[in-house]
């Protein structure tokens, strides 16, 4: 289930929360509007937490996680972190990096098991990562871009990508996850992947300019709503038929 | 082992993204994410450029506003218009780039224009949308400001007036050849022939003050301002005048004979009262001939204390030099020389005051010792048998005034051949200043129209000019010469002109006079010259073979080519009469 929802008039609804199976993190705003519509969708399911990163409302790129562990900046503050710690479930690690590309949410894109992160990122990081994670590291592009976390939106069940990730592309990637990937795009035709949507495996968030076109693939590709992958890709074929004929 | 090489797939390096708005799989190599047809759907590149716009045209004229200013002719559906239409977006269409317009046909009684305009423009990133569109120009007539003047009949806001207080046209006939060469009459829109002169007229006041300073530039004059208010505004404080310029020039032409009066001489160098004038430029040169003295009298200079002259081209009779001996004195072209001439036209009726017949010898000193030979023909005035009514010229001490003073040589056997001239003059298109005589308007450019006597004045003065142009080469200089174009002797004929160049070089121009075959090139029937009577009549008489040696050619290098595409539609018929 995809639903549309936008951050103060903004539709990069990525950079201000982050979606995981275990938690929800979300942008301190003026109203609680935002927050109520991830609180309709998860409230009885997840904990989802106010919080500000550094002082700063974008905490969908500042931090990276999963069900296993949170990672924060270095700027974090004391304060914030004892925020975290006590409104996240105690399976859920947090811990603060000290890496120089301290955007966590842009460098790093994982799911439950695997994630890639930016080809620059610290060896050292890197080891914190797969053991708060609990994730396999590969550092990796996608579609020349270092940034993979603002570039793919991933999920145990597959994954959206950068529009113009090319075919061979996008079978190495999801040899590497061992998930379907998906080429497209949000918030009517936006590349930036990461800022336009956040999803886990049974639910997703979108700007809302995100077309109706988009949200049937992003549905299909993260399999919300019960479709198969199966489904998805007898339409693409489809669909590319009727584009070859 | 078989070595592999990595070969990237065509179909693996695309990729295929379902377009945003509609779903239809496209190329990802679109940076928007949408298919052409969404994309077009949701950005207007025409945004920000009018539809529809408003072009002005005047009724008189026929003509379209091209902004800011001009009035331009165009035809509906031409380049011309196309052009004045896309003016009318040209702004916005500066931050597109235009692909092609063309006109959309309308009714032209409807007053509307319609114009298809293909544009682009970049939208996003690498993405250039193309777009048709329709311009709507309504026609809005009205008057452009130089039919409004003529409705108002006020056409014209300056006036040149200039006047030369004698009895000939040379001078205009000169002026005009100046103002051709020069382009100065670019700005005139009208020429009207008056008593005595010329009136030049113009739309804008500068224009008038620029000819009169050409004026200045090249003929002593004396200028007068005027002006005469038409309109005044007392709310905005503007006024409407129309400004005439009154245009003198010095009465005193080239060869005349000239008596200063006895202070002036003084204060001049103190030259001899008698003296001819050599050159009219924007001074005048006088010349003694007697003592090879000149002097120049500027045109202020003049005007402090004008003088007339005493004798003019018209009163030159033709002597023949018996023997010429140079006597020393040279200064510039010209020799001193002692001369024995005598009457040409030897008639018995033509008696002197003592007796004599007008065979007698006279001893006198000339000036052109350097072209004069015995035998020749040479033109000067006879004193002893003149009655002059001047001042200047009573107080000069009548026993220094020569017998007869010479001036120029002259061609008359040359002349009688009529051969035409391998050369001829452009001219500014006549005006008539009286629209019933527009018929039978006669005459040379903006002179001698007003037929009857006149026109044969004008006609004999143009001749003389062009033989002046044929003798002075300063003057040719001065002025445009072009080339006749060959014709038929048949054509010419007909035209009874006269012979001013229509029947182009008939006998090798490149030939000197005296190796001319006279047989042949005589061509009795070319268009003879009737028209100096009072010449004619004595050069009847002379023995027709004779030939003159220095008869003045003019070098075929000197003259310009295409005289018909310069020249304006209304020349044709002026030619021949």
């Amino acid at each position: 289930m995809a639903v549309r929802t936008q951050f103060e008039n903004s539709t990069d609804i990525g950079v201000f929360s982050k979606l995981t199976n275990a938690y929800c993190l979300t942008a301190l705003a003026s109203s609680t509007n935002f927050y109520s519509v991830f609180e309709s969708e998860l409230a009885d399911v997840i904990p989802i937490v106010h919080t500000t990163i550094g002082g700063t409302r974008i905490v969908g790129r500042l931090t990276a996680g999963n069900r296993h562990g949170l990672l924060v900046p270095s700027t974090t503050t004391d304060q914030e972190l004892q925020h975290l710690r006590n409104s996240l479930p105690p399976s859920v690690a947090i811990q603060r990096i000290e890496e120089r590309l301290s955007a966590l949410g842009n460098v790093i894109a994982c799911n439950d098991y695997v994630a890639l992160v930016h080809p620059d990122i610290d060896r050292e990081t890197e080891e914190i990562i797969a053991d708060t994670l609990k994730v396999e590291v590969f550092r990796q592009t996608v579609a020349s871009n270092v940034l993979v976390g603002s570039y793919c939106a991933l999920s145990n069940q597959g994954g959206l990508v950068h529009p113009k990730t090319s075919r061979s592309e996008l079978d190495e990637l999801s040899s590497l996850l061992q998930v379907p990937l998906v080429a497209g795009t949000v918030n009517r035709g936006s590349e930036v992947i990461g800022a336009g949507l956040v999803v886990n495996d049974w639910c997703a968030f979108t700007g809302l300019d995100t077309t109706a076109t988009e949200i049937s693939v992003i549905e299909a590709t993260f399999r919300l709503q019960g479709q198969t992958s199966a489904a998805v890709i007898n339409e693409m074929r489809d669909s590319l038929i009727d584009h070859y004929a | 082992m078989v070595a592999m090489d990595y070969e990237p797939d065509a179909a693996g390096q695309e990729s295929y993204i379902l377009c945003a708005d509609c779903g239809t799989v496209i190329s990802s190599a679109n940076g928007a994410g949408l298919c052409v047809g969404c994309l077009r759907n949701t950005v207007d590149i025409t945004e920000g450029i009018p539809k529809e716009a408003t072009l002005n045209f005047c009724r008189g004229c026929e003509r379209f506003l091209s902004p800011p200013q001009t009035w331009v002719t165009a035809q509906p559906e031409s380049r011309e218009l196309l052009a004045i239409c896309l003016k009318k977006i040209a702004r916005p269409l500066m931050k597109v780039r235009l692909i092609d317009a063309s006109f959309i046909w309308t009714e032209p009684h409807s007053r509307r224009i319609k114009i298809k305009v293909t544009i682009q423009k970049e939208v996003l990133a690498n993405t250039v949308l193309q777009q048709t569109f329709e311009l709507l120009l309504v026609v809005h007539t009205g008057q452009c400001p130089q039919c409004t003047r003529l409705a108002a009949k006020n056409t014209w806001k300056a006036s040149v007036q200039v006047r030369q207080k004698v009895t000939h046209k040379r001078t205009f006939l000169w002026l005009e050849q100046l103002i051709l060469k020069h382009n100065a009459h670019k700005d005139t829109i009208n020429i009207n022939e008056k008593r005595d002169g010329l009136d030049f007229f113009y739309a804008e006041r500068n224009n008038a003050i620029k000819m009169v300073e050409f004026l200045a530039g090249v003929v002593p004059v004396r200028t007068k301002a005027s002006e005469q208010l038409i309109s005044s505004d007392t709310h905005s404080n503007t006024s409407n005048y129309k400004f005439t310029y009154s245009v003198e020039i010095v009465p005193v032409c080239k060869d005349d004979l000239v008596c200063l009066p006895k202070n002036q001489a003084k204060a001049w160098g103190n030259i001899s009262p008698l003296t001819i004038c050599s050159r009219v430029g924007n001074t005048v040169h006088l010349l003694d001939p007697m003592t090879l003295q000149q002097t120049d009298v500027t045109a202020p200079v003049y005007w402090r204390q004008p003088f007339d002259s005493l004798a003019t081209v018209t009163d030159l009779v033709e002597f023949i030099v018996l023997d010429v001996e140079p006597s020393g004195p040279v200064r510039g072209k010209y020799v001193l020389a002692d001369a024995q001439v005598t009457r040409s036209s030897s008639s018995a009726n033509n008696m002197d005051d003592d007796g004599m017949g007008d065979d007698g010898i006279y001893h006198t000193r000339t000036h052109l010792g350097a072209i004069l030979q015995p035998g020749d023909t040479v033109l000067g005035y006879h004193l002893t048998n003149a009655n002059f009514n001047n001042d200047a010229f009573e107080s000069f001490n009548q026993d220094r005034i020569p017998d007869v003073i010479l001036v120029k040589k002259t061609y008359p056997n040359r002349r009688k051949k009529s051969k035409p001239r391998n050369w001829k003059l452009r001219s500014i298109a006549k005006e008539a200043e009286d629209v019933n005589e527009n018929t039978t308007t006669v005459g040379r450019g903006a002179l001698g129209r007003k037929g009857g006597v006149d026109q044969r004045n004008v006609e004999r003065d143009y001749e003389l000019f062009l033989r002046d142009l044929e003798e002075d080469k300063e003057m040719r200089a001065a002025i445009n010469l072009y080339k006749a174009e060959q014709q038929e002797q048949n054509v010419n004929d007909e035209d009874g002109d006269v012979g001013m160049g229509d029947s182009g070089k008939k006998s090798g121009s490149g030939m000197k006079g005296g190796k001319r075959r006279t047989g042949a090139a005589a061509g009795a029937g070319a268009g003879g010259m009737e028209v100096d009577d009072e010449m004619d009549d004595g050069e009847g008489t002379e023995a027709d073979d004779e030939e003159e040696d220095d008869f003045p050619e003019i070098d075929i290098n000197e003259l310009l080519e295409h005289f018909e595409e310069l020249d304006m539609d209304a020349e044709g018929g002026e030619e021949v009469q």
